[in-house]
């Protein structure tokens, strides 16, 4: 009682597909932007005065036109400048020219020193986009890596496998705390 | 002979996944600078871009030499960004508009100050999620 299908000509199926496929393949572009996530600051109302912040915390990188890096009134290299931040926010013998702390209840994490120390950040209109981008990632790369030795110690995990909270708890005790000033006017265009 | 057409079928619907269709085609040069400490953008479809950089030689008749901004398929001014927000938080559902992000796409040579202006141009349309777009790797 073999009953015979009737044939459904194939044939010209792998052509379609192929057409499609290669449709596909030119249209696709697999590679994900990249980048450094950061929050500009709300607009402030003139009649406000920006919050006073005391000299001991605040640590000034000042970028000029032909990319050269001044901080704290020292000429430095983007090289030095993400063990300076780590020493300035993380100030682990309490000296009194580095930033101090305020002791804050952090949910998950318990009492812990938060740093009031803020990273003024300030170029030039000449500044290339490229020496910027560098300073802002060495300052990431400062404040990831004290995240990630907090993680280390309290939670014995890296900082990039914690949970949800952990990271939330995390973030609160090293805040990404850089302020940007206007920029100077010497390599304008 | 049969299974050929069933792998070129997997092939196909793997490209069908993994697609994300080009929005616009660019009209400035952007090579973007380059970090290590750099991240994934998330949640692609709350992303809204501003390209920035010299125009193409072949754009140059048009738009000159110098850095222009690129919002969506065309050349803009700085004074559009404002309207270019507000257009692409329409677009969107309104639960999603506080996690809108604006995608800077600059080019490593443009100057801070153009950079700096688009920055100001977005606090004030209120736009404060900002991403610096930049490929992976070090410098040197």
């Amino acid at each position: 009682m073999a009953r015979k299908t009737p044939g459904l000509n194939t044939s010209s199926m792998s052509d379609i597909s192929f057409l499609l496929l290669a449709f596909f393949l030119m249209v696709s572009n697999i590679n994900t932007d990249m980048g450094i996530a950061r929050r500009l600051p709300p607009p402030l109302p003139d009649n406000v005065d920006p919050p006073y912040v005391k000299h001991r915390n605040i640590f000034t990188v000042l970028v000029n036109k032909d990319d050269r890096l001044l901080y704290n009134n020292e000429y430095g290299r983007i090289s030095d400048l993400k063990d300076r931040v780590k020493e300035f926010l993380g100030n682990p013998d309490n000296l009194p020219n580095l930033p101090e702390k305020t002791p804050v209840d952090i949910p998950g994490l318990g009492m812990y020193e938060v740093s009031k120390g803020v990273i003024s950040l300030r170029n030039d209109r000449g500044t290339s986009y490229d020496m910027y981008l560098q300073v802002q990632n060495e300052l990431t790369a400062a404040i990831n890596e004290m995240r990630d030795e907090l993680a280390t110690t309290r939670f014995g995990k890296h900082y990039s496998d914690l949970n949800k909270e952990q990271h939330k708890a995390i973030e609160m005790a090293i805040p990404v705390a850089i302020s940007e000033a206007e920029p100077t006017k010497i390599g304008a265009k | 002979m049969g299974s050929m057409s069933d792998i070129i079928f997997m092939l196909l619907f793997f490209f069908m996944v993994i697609t994300t269709m080009r929005e616009s085609t660019l009209y400035v040069k952007i090579i973007p600078p380059q970090g290590s400490e750099v991240v994934k953008l998330e949640k692609k479809s709350l992303v809204s871009y501003i390209n920035v950089g010299v125009p193409f030689a072949d754009q140059q008749q048009k738009y000159g030499t110098e850095p222009r901004i690129q919002l969506n398929d065309q050349i803009a001014e700085l004074s559009d960004i404002i309207t270019f927000v507000e257009l692409e938080r329409t677009a969107r559902p309104e639960a999603d508009r506080p996690d809108i992000t604006t995608a800077i796409k600059a080019d490593k040579q443009v100057r801070m100050g153009m950079i700096s202006d688009i920055k100001q141009e977005l606090r004030k349309a209120g736009a404060l999620r900002i991403f610096y777009n930049a490929s992976k790797g070090t410098r040197k």
